[in-house]
């Protein structure tokens, strides 16, 4: 097989990072090339380089593509030599049809007319190759996540791509919808087609790739070639990271304490369907110093759970106890579940958790103003010390804490999210999702910060679809599914296989280990 | 990363990077002492003589108190659309308590006041509870409210008001220490000084320099990296100097207006209130991410409907203050005043999208939207020109600003 595209000494600087430093990156023509690395590595510049929103002159170093030199001025360039990205976060019209998505700015048209016949045939035709079996009619936004990533796929399947870039597909997918859209990759491959594959997933990446290059700081440090043996994911792992991680998940102490929170017939309906019961007779405890995970499949009621827990942010007709030190408290707005000393770190950071355009200090103090105020007056200076303090405890890598959190990765957005609630000083927090979109190095280090918090005799309830995460962190693992808590499993118990057995077997009434009230 | 490293690398491109973050509120004040010297020499000294910076004063009084409280609508994510309508019907309704029922003034303004904060109430709870867009809600009360001081007129206009109540805008503070006047007049060979403004622009002026320094000792004691000096102290030496300067202008007139008083006093309130506390703060993060906010336990609705009494409450005292400045109430008092104040916040630096902005950034925006109304209006240029010339000038302070942050980001 031949290269169909190799970049040469890509060096890109932005005014005092060297974002990509001497990177060389060679696809050849029908593979599955991966590409890994933890987020901020240079992945995305790498792939703006080569889409042309970079353009040529802003970057040093060379493009060959399809054996000439590319030169892309814009995005546009690209497009009309077949190469298109497709972001992670997803670009469809949602009030628009899946045929309108489609041909969007590209329309089956004569002279600004659509043909709508023409333009149903030939959805139909692309619907059929990425699997998709939905009427061309249908609006996006009546979709699933995996369902509109298969529409972007078909999107540029419509351009005549020859080299597909995915961008974390995977990121927001169940387990099942990920194997499908690996399925589709593959098929594509068969047909001729070239990608290039972002994922923080190593257990697909080993699945489809070809080859695996690994980036980091800037520059590419290695490229393995999958086909010629099995790749151990710790080897992709100790190339991202620098650093050999033989324990994924921090080793702990385990010995949870007396009971700490307790919910007890947890019943709450949808904030627009009146009829439709989303959380059904939940009860789960959780001691101090314990780690409790919630499995489930997306849409299981996980996080309605938590927030309708969490001063009723979801919701309504909610019904039940919440119980702290066997005490019941009163959790019916956000500022007294605050006070009572629950913490809610949303699996939605960006939208629910920080305010992106203000500095790491404004958003780590937000939740607690008072904590640097006197009689409702600010103090900046204790802002400053708090933040500086929680940057520090955090490890969050920034030179200050007057950073605007919009810059961050990832990883860092998360830590001031997390410092936010402990600058409240909670003892039970609840973290849904919390190492989603995150790599490697930053999920460690944030598992270390759970179990720094549970050392403390805090409680933690840690929400997450990734089963490996919950079986490798938690004391115990409730499962969760159609809004019930469907079982309860300790640690040395629970396995994968436990847990889905839990979700597959829902159609028998909820069993519950203890005595619902 | 050691200590040393970090500060190091948090100081050395202090200078260009500060300047790239700050270079909007520098852009603001310097476009505003260009305009001023422009104005200065195209009216041939007028725009500063004392009576003339009286005027301008007096007539954009209103507006910079109503973009108080517009600053604090836009940062939450609104915007307020009635408050013209508002001035003219508490102008029109003060006019009918004193002139028609001959209420006492400290009846009446007291009254006008909370019904302002009414009529803000009344919108902030649709847009607040029931989550109407403030665009709607406000849209509405401009028609009423104009509607309403029509039919409070009956379509006249309505006055003279007592002397008492013309004060509230045409007054003078009293030469409280005539001695220090003497003392200045015999120094500069003027006729006549009123030593209490020249005693209040030196204070002031004083007092802006401590805070200032204060503010640096501050910062340098929990490293935080501020303004470096030569900034610090041209822009200081600048804004103190205007303030003498300006202050001894007007004692050389008649002294301070009540209603710069006024408009000051409710300034320096609005700044402490949106940069120091923390219910400005929270405003900040509802504007800024109001999920978020409301996940931090921030009482979102009740804040946002606050914001929309307190500009009511803010529209009632402007309403009043035009009504005594033109010492009758008439139907079309307020009419495209709105549009004013939002320009002003605007060209002062908020955004559209809610969570930005500053207090002194509205008043300068304000103050540059009043110099060159006033600055046109000697040099004789009609009022077609001017309408055209401020509108091209709320553009262009906006595509400043996201020329600014696209070349950022």
């Amino acid at each position: 097989m031949s290269a169909l595209l190799e970049m040469q000494s890509i060096t890109k600087t932005f005014p005092g990072v060297k974002a990509l430093d001497r990177v060389n990156l060679t696809v050849r023509e029908g593979e599955i090339h991966a590409l890994v690395g933890e987020n901020g590595a240079g992945k995305s510049t790498l792939m703006k380089v080569l889409s042309g929103v970079y353009p040529h002159g802003s970057y040093d170093g060379k493009i060959i593509y399809d054996g000439e030199e590319a030169r892309f001025g814009s995005i546009n360039d690209s497009e009309k030599r077949g190469i298109i990205i497709i972001h992670q976060e997803l670009a469809l019209v949602p009030l628009l049809s899946i045929a309108e998505n489609l041909f969007l700015g590209n329309e089956c048209a004569n002279r600004g007319v659509i043909s709508w016949p023409e333009t149903y045939r030939r959805t139909e035709e692309l619907l059929k190759k990425v699997g998709l079996r939905e009427s061309p009619t249908t609006l996006v936004d009546r979709l699933g996540v995996g369902k509109q990533q298969l529409v972007e796929i078909a999107k540029a399947l419509s351009k005549d791509v020859r080299l597909l870039i995915l961008d974390e597909p995977t990121a927001a997918l169940q387990e099942n919808d990920s194997a499908k859209l690996l399925d589709l990759l593959e098929e594509l491959r068969r047909q001729g087609i070239t990608s290039i594959l972002i994922s923080h997933k190593l257990n697909e990446v080993s699945r489809v790739a070809d080859t695996i290059t690994v980036i980091r700081d800037g520059g590419a440090i290695s490229t393995l070639d999958a086909k010629a043996g099995e790749i151990s994911e710790d080897r992709i792992i100790r190339d991202m990271v620098g650093r050999d991680m033989s324990h994924r998940y921090p080793d702990r102490q385990r010995n949870p304490g007396d009971l700490l929170f307790e919910v007890r017939d947890w019943n709450v309906t949808h904030p627009e369907h009146a009829d439709r019961q989303v959380i059904k007779g939940a009860s789960f405890t959780v001691k101090k110093g314990e780690i409790v995970g919630i499995a489930g499949l997306m849409g299981s009621g996980r996080t309605e759970l938590a927030m309708s827990l969490f001063g009723r942010s979801y919701g309504r007709n909610i019904t039940g106890t919440a119980m702290l030190h066997g005490k019941p408290v009163d959790l019916s707005t956000v500022d007294r579940a605050i006070a009572a000393g629950l913490a809610y770190v949303t699996e939605d950071r960006k939208s629910l958790g920080l305010v992106l355009d203000d500095p790491i200090s404004r958003n780590i103090t937000l939740a607690n103003l008072a904590g640097v105020s006197r009689n409702g007056v600010l103090s900046e200076g204790r802002e400053q010390q708090t933040a500086e303090k929680y940057r520090k405890a955090m490890n969050i890598r920034t030179p200050g804490v007057h950073q605007k959190v919009v810059n961050l990765s990832g990883g860092n957005q998360q830590k001031v999210v997390l410092g936010k609630w402990l600058f409240t000083d909670p003892q039970v927090l609840i973290l849904d999702e919390p190492t989603r979109g995150i790599d490697v190095g930053a999920k460690f280090e944030i598992y270390n910060i759970m179990n720094d918090l549970a050392a403390e005799g805090r409680g933690v309830v840690m929400i997450s679809s990734e089963m490996p995460e919950l079986l490798g962190m938690c004391d115990r693992i409730y499962v969760m599914n159609e809004g019930r808590l469907v079982g309860e499993l300790s640690a040395a118990e629970a396995s994968q296989e436990r847990i889905m057995s839990f979700i597959v077997n829902t159609k028998k009434p909820a069993m519950d280990k203890e005595p619902a009230i | 990363m050691s200590d040393t490293a970090e500060t190091r690398a948090d100081d050395a491109p202090s200078i260009k990077d500060y300047l790239g973050e700050h270079i909007r509120d520098y852009g603001m004040l310097i476009a505003l002492v260009v305009i001023m010297v422009f104005f200065q020499f195209t009216t041939d000294g007028t725009l500063l003589r004392p009576v003339n910076i009286t005027n301008l004063f007096l007539q954009n009084s209103y507006i910079i108190i109503m973009a108080l409280g517009m600053l604090l609508v836009i940062v939450a994510g609104h915007i307020d659309l009635s408050v013209g309508s508002v001035v003219g019907f508490i102008g029109a309704l003060a006019a009918v308590m004193i002139v028609q029922w001959g209420w006492s003034m400290w009846l009446a303004v007291p009254a006008c006041l909370a019904i302002g904060a009414g009529i803000g109430a009344a919108q902030g709870y649709w847009i607040a509870y029931w989550r109407i867009p403030s665009f709607i809600v406000t849209l509405a009360g401009m028609l009423v409210f104009r509607g309403a001081s029509l039919w409070l007129l009956e379509g006249q206009s309505v006055g003279p008001f007592p002397s008492e109540f013309q004060k509230l805008s045409t007054g003078f503070i009293p030469d409280l220490v005539p001695f220090l006047g003497d003392l200045v007049a015999n120094i500069t060979g003027a006729k006549r000084v009123n030593g209490f403004a020249v005693l209040c622009g030196i204070l002031i002026a004083g007092g802006i320099v401590w805070l200032g320094i204060r503010a640096r000792q501050r910062d340098a004691r929990f490293g935080m990296t501020s303004e470096p000096m030569p900034f610090f102290v041209i822009r200081t030496a600048l804004v103190a100097g205007a303030i003498v300067f300006i202050s001894y202008k007007l004692s050389t007139f008649r002294g301070l207006p009540n209603v710069l008083i006024t408009m000051g006093l409710l300034t320096v309130v609005y700044a402490f209130l949106t940069e120091r506390t923390t219910t400005g703060r929270r405003v900040y993060a509802l504007g800024g991410n109001e999920k978020a906010a409301k996940l931090s336990g921030i009482k979102t609705e009740r804040l946002t409907f606050l914001t929309f009494v307190n500009m009511g409450l803010l529209a009632g005292l402007a309403g009043l203050i035009f009504a005594a400045r033109l010492n009758t109430a008439t139907p079309k008092a307020g009419v495209a005043f709105e549009l004013d104040v939002i320009a002003a916040v605007f060209i002062g630096g908020a955004s559209m999208s809610g969570g930005v902005g500053k207090i002194v950034g509205a008043v300068v925006g304000a103050f540059i939207m009043g110099v060159m109304n006033n600055g046109m209006s000697i040099m004789g240029i009609g009022i077609d020109y001017q309408q055209v010339i401020k509108g091209l000038v709320l553009l262009a302070a906006v595509i400043f600003d996201v020329y600014n942050k696209s070349k950022q980001g």
